[in-house]
């Protein structure tokens, strides 16, 4: 068990040594941007049947993308999308709707 | 700072030697490994054990120590002790975490934190070690601050139902049992607290339930804050509703209780009820508290917000309630559950040698009932600020609902759907 400690705080020191490198781009960025909208779409923006909210999984990438520049101009009236999708920078969105649209 | 690979030379390993089995979480590479425990199965707990799994495609083992069988909902609580919803309604099990998701589940306690040692003691007696650690506790009330409320027997009496469950169902009976022409006083500590429109939306919930069943009883709200903290242009609507049935008294900082009198003392004046409802001031769960974490106002765990690490324990990761919140961050579950999801991206990045994503973005919505079918939202959207360190809402985004609305109502239940399943399924 000692030993394994040792190995353990080794292995610690080296973790924070990357973590604190520069940070290269995230691959997973577009799916970590998609989870925020889970809350309310489901996981993988596969709503609960039934529930409600709309499913995103599987729209189409320029219909999602259109959507939500929509909501943002205020051209697409809303509960409460208006102001949520003010929040992301369209580069964001892109990468939601693109991520949204590849979920089968 | 030695770079990874430096240490490694320097320690006279080469990487591959750290392919042990038992120790791959510190594998380097793209494929995270290694063990991860949670504690706490609620809003932030819950999520993260889930994504932890779904995230690394099964690769991280999660172990989540929750001490209660079955998750009950805060979230839609309000609706049960005004009568419109069930405890079977906001009640869920733990099956799809442990089926689906292979999450191993232990009902217990954890009662010890050794973070030298990456170790939790139980209450049954085990020991649990990991490679990365996630408190997600919620809350503890400082009964202390409310004198009165120090017994067992006094809190029996005038409950909080600011944690669902046994207390939720005691509440509700209080309520049905009160005579027409009773009192509910509501107390609220100063923010911040868990959930900051919650203690409006019940006052709201109990007026309602007294209009149609008992409609010479008063709700009577004493607000320990200046103002309504959360919504407050609606909630004063929603309350002219009521006028007649409920009072909002500001600036009305509990002192004490005389629980078996049912008297909240306040500085200048008592007020005596036939049920009193006290949310005590609020700190970070036991375990996140008191095992060495560094505390902000020696209440909340102070976090790095790239990784919800704790700022002096590494290895160990907060989320939800317990944390000390960025600006105008509430205290919610949609909240822990967004924290969860940062939060697990970070770890399995960490257990795979790389840095977390520089540029995590969080939202926050909060539908509140302030009728059985009308609902009012407030939502948020906070991005990473480097130069600051922390996440900040981004100007001109967010907002709240133009008024109470059908619709939202929908979209609340719907809420509430979604969110457990994100979570739990
Ligand atoms: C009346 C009310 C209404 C609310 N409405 C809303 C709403 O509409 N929307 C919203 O977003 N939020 C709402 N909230 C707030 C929400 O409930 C909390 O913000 C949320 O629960 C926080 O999640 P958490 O993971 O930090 O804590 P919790 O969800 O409380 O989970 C903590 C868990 O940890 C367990 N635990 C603690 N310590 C240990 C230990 N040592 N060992 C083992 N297990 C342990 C507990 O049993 C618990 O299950 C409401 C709250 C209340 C009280």
């Amino acid at each position: 068990m000692k030993v394994l400690h040792w190995f353990a705080g080794i292995c610690l020191l080296g973790t924070l040594g990357v973590a604190q490198a520069e940070a290269r781009p995230d691959p997973d960025l577009a799916r970590n941007l998609a989870a925020t909208c889970a809350n309310c779409h489901g996981t993988n923006g596969r709503a609960v049947q039934g529930a409600g909210n709309e499913e995103l999984a599987g729209v189409p990438k320029d219909k999602l993308l259109q959507k939500l520049r929509d909501f943002r101009s205020g051209a697409k009236p809303a509960t409460i999308m208006h102001q949520i999708s003010k929040g992301y920078t369209e580069a964001q969105l892109e990468l939601v709707a693109a991520y949204f649209a590849a979920q089968k | 700072m030695l770079n990874r690979r430096d240490f490694l030379k320097t320690a006279g390993l080469a990487a591959g030697t750290l392919a042990l089995p038992g120790l791959t979480g510190c594998a380097m590479g793209s494929r995270p490994r290694g063990h991860v425990v949670v504690v706490g199965g609620g809003y932030g707990g819950a999520t993260v054990a889930k994504y932890l799994r779904m995230w690394s495609d099964m690769g991280v083992d999660v172990t989540l120590v929750e001490r209660n069988p079955q998750f009950i909902s805060c979230p839609i609580s309000n609706l049960v002790i005004g009568g419109d919803k069930t405890m079977a309604d906001i009640t869920m099990g733990y099956d799809g975490l442990r089926n689906t998701w292979g999450v191993k589940l232990l009902q217990d306690t954890v009662v010890g934190l050794d973070a030298g040692a990456r170790k939790l003691t139980l209450a049954s007696g085990g020991v649990l070690g990991y490679d990365r650690l996630v408190l997600s506790p919620g809350i503890e009330f400082m009964f202390d601050q409310t004198p009165g409320l120090e017994t067992e027997d006094a809190r029996r009496t005038v409950l909080h139902a600011w944690k669902a469950g046994e207390q939720t169902v005691a509440l509700r009976k209080q309520l049905e049992d009160m005579k027409d022409g009773g009192v509910y006083a509501l107390a609220i500590p100063k923010a911040p607290y868990r959930c900051p429109p919650g203690p409006y939306e019940r006052a709201c919930l109990v007026a309602n339930y007294f209009k149609k069943a008992k409609p010479k009883s008063k709700v009577l709200v004493l607000d320990a804050n200046e103002e309504i903290t959360s919504k407050k242009a609606l909630f004063t609507k929603a309350f002219e509703k009521y006028a007649g049935i409920l009072e909002y008294r500001s600036n009305s900082e509990l002192r004490e209780v005389d629980a078996a009198g049912r008297t909240a003392i306040l500085e200048f004046d008592k007020v005596k009820a036939d049920v009193l409802n006290v949310v005590p001031p609020q700190r970070a769960g036991d375990i996140a508290a008191r095992s060495g974490l560094k505390l902000i106002n020696n209440r909340w765990v102070d976090i790095d917000w790239l990784s919800y690490e704790s700022v002096n324990t590494p290895g160990v990761h907060v989320l939800g309630d317990a944390i000390f919140p960025a600006p105008t961050m509430p205290k919610s579950g949609h909240m822990a559950n967004q924290h969860a999801k940062v939060a697990a991206a970070a770890i399995l990045r960490l257990l795979a040698g790389e840095a977390p994503n520089p540029t995590p973005v969080v939202m926050n919505t909060c539908y509140s009932f302030v009728d059985s079918k009308n609902v009012i939202h407030v939502a948020s959207v906070h991005q990473y600020d480097a130069a600051k360190k922390v996440v900040l809402p981004v100007p001109g985004a967010g907002g709240v609902s133009m008024a109470a609305n059908e619709l939202e109502g929908k979209f609340a239940l719907a809420w509430a759907k979604n969110i457990w399943a994100d979570m739990l399924v």
